[in-house]
């Protein structure tokens, strides 16, 4: 993907994000994560009913690549099964950590296919997907 | 200018701004390191032939060098450590945690680093004293008339930074140290930010406790320095026991320790740290602490009247003395602000520099911050207010 679509698609993201705003309601479940070595922290709670992920909301101070994730896998988490959305979590960091992976699971998430060039914006690019998998199992 | 030639590093085209967290080294610190290891690198008090006892000479000299420096009575009062942490630990756990009891009070401020704050807050779990916080006033300061109204019959120790490591604010301490011998309280500092920036004299301050980390006044990192008045520091108990500090020992466990400073100082020291330490005071006093001084309130002034031009560039802390600037970009989160610079090879800090507390008071949580030191130019504060002017295109660079 050209860098210039990239880079918009992420600053879309960042100015907008997906589910921002935490809510106050118990059927949510919720997680924390900050990373130790950056100051980037983001708190999520989802709502799981039947085994699909009806809703994801997220809240917290972060740099423009960490909440731009989030928003995004947000919008590819909603709406899908428990299973479904391991397997692009999985999928997900395959693409991170330079494995194979399958371009047709992670929509958007593309943007991020070389963020491996940058070590020191990997923790930014998977803080939310480790956090949702807190709360997913 | 010729300080510029004395730090290898700026050969290359680095701009480094970030001073509050560790300093550069200059050549003749490495020289002196390079020096030990290469030519006498025999083990401390150990005197049996000529190389040892050219170390055990090295090391002691270097504790008087720190006693001149700032202006201690005895060389006994300066215990080397590995940094300010350590030493605090030290202070915390090796002397207030059998002099205090159940409900006495410590007072801190909410703008003090986490190594003046935890230990504090393990003793309280310890022993059951309390911590309280001295109010700040609008501009991030600490005031005598707040610690006057803090003070009650229970307080016991006041621990503040000598120079925050965000706001950047110069405590009264003389002043503080006074009232608080008035009403028998001790009073510990963090000289961190202070040391090597600003003439510290531990006699006119009549500071009972002091800490500081040798990496952030040109020298090594592991090494730093407890400072404590003889008669506090006698009473310490060590944290480590071993070679070096007992003067002899039996089966039966009867036990006698050293004097000080060595009953402070268990197991082989970093001697390379210590003679690095030594290198970097030297180094100092040849270009003189009140020139360091002058030049880095020049920097401060310069970068601020430059900075406050600037439309998108907020600065926290425009009221204060040293060398340390606060700022975000507005609308742009500070960890990406400190990348971009980081393109263009200026190096800040970003984030909530160890003073996680300091939200409540700055209304913000996360900054970059800037702190100068005298071999900075304003041809490297031109350089970073042109990157911020151009601040508009950031995405572009960082993404």
């Amino acid at each position: 993907m050209d860098q210039n679509l990239k880079r918009t698609i992420i600053l879309e993201h960042y100015q907008h994000p997906a589910g921002k705003g935490l809510i106050d309601d118990d059927t949510y479940k919720r997680a924390d994560m900050n990373i130790e070595s950056c100051i980037d922290e983001i708190h999520m709670m989802a709502k799981v009913e039947d085994n699909v992920i009806k809703d994801i909301r997220f809240d917290g101070e972060a740099c423009a690549i960490s909440t731009a994730t989030t928003s995004i896998m947000i919008n590819q988490l909603k709406g899908k099964t428990v299973a479904e959305a391991k397997k692009i979590i999985e999928n997900y960091n395959n693409m991170i950590y330079e494995k194979e992976y399958d371009k047709e699971l992670l929509g958007e998430a593309i943007v991020f296919d070389e963020i491996y060039k940058q070590p020191n914006r990997i923790k930014c690019a998977t803080l939310a997907w480790d956090c949702i998998k807190k709360i997913i199992g | 200018m010729d300080i510029r030639k004395d730090f290898p590093i700026l050969k290359t085209n680095l701009i480094y701004f970030d001073n509050g967290a560790t300093t550069l080294k200059p050549q003749s610190v490495i020289d002196a390191i390079t020096e030990y290891y290469s030519h006498y690198s025999a083990n401390a008090h150990r005197g049996d032939y000529s190389i040892s006892q050219k170390v055990d000479t090295v090391y002691e000299t270097t504790r008087n060098k720190v006693r001149q420096f700032i202006n201690a009575r005895e060389t006994g009062e300066i215990i080397f450590t590995k940094g300010s942490t350590e030493s605090l630990n030290m202070i915390v756990f090796g002397f207030f945690k059998y002099y205090l009891k159940k409900g006495d009070e410590i007072l801190l401020t909410k703008s003090e680093h986490s190594s003046n704050i935890l230990p504090w807050f393990e003793l309280g779990k310890d022993i059951g004293c309390v911590v309280k916080y001295i109010p700040l006033d609008n501009k991030g300061k600490v005031t005598l008339n707040n610690v006057k109204k803090m003070i009650n019959e229970k307080t016991k120790v006041i621990s503040l930074a000598h120079i925050t490591n965000v706001v950047g604010d110069i405590r009264p301490l003389k002043e503080i140290t006074e009232l608080a011998h008035q009403h028998n309280i001790l009073v510990v500092s963090d000289a961190s930010q202070s040391i090597g920036h600003m003439k510290v004299d531990v006699t006119d301050l009549d500071i009972d406790f002091m800490a500081f980390s040798g990496h952030k006044m040109c020298g090594p990192t592991g090494i730093g320095v407890l400072y404590g008045k003889y008669e506090y520091l006698d009473k310490m108990r060590p944290m480590e026991f071993g070679g070096g500090m007992n003067a002899s020992f039996d089966v039966d466990g009867t036990v006698e320790y050293k004097s000080l400073p060595h009953r402070l100082e268990a197991g082989t020291p970093n001697i390379a740290g210590v003679v690095g330490l030594g290198a970097a005071i030297d180094y100092l006093n040849r270009i003189g602490i009140d020139n360091i001084t002058r030049i880095e309130r020049e920097l401060r002034k310069y970068a601020l009247e430059k900075l406050s031009k600037i439309d998108n560039v907020i600065v926290y802390n425009t009221h204060t003395d040293s060398g340390i600037i606060a700022f975000n970009l507005k609308g742009v989160f500070s960890q990406d602000t400190a990348l971009y610079l980081d393109q263009h090879n200026i190096c800040v800090r970003a984030g909530s520099h160890c003073a996680k507390m300091l939200k409540d008071e700055f209304n913000t949580k996360n900054t970059c911050r800037i702190s100068f030191y005298f071999y900075n130019t304003e041809e490297e504060i031109d350089k970073l207010v042109e990157v911020l002017q151009d601040g508009k295109d950031i995405f572009k660079v960082i993404l």
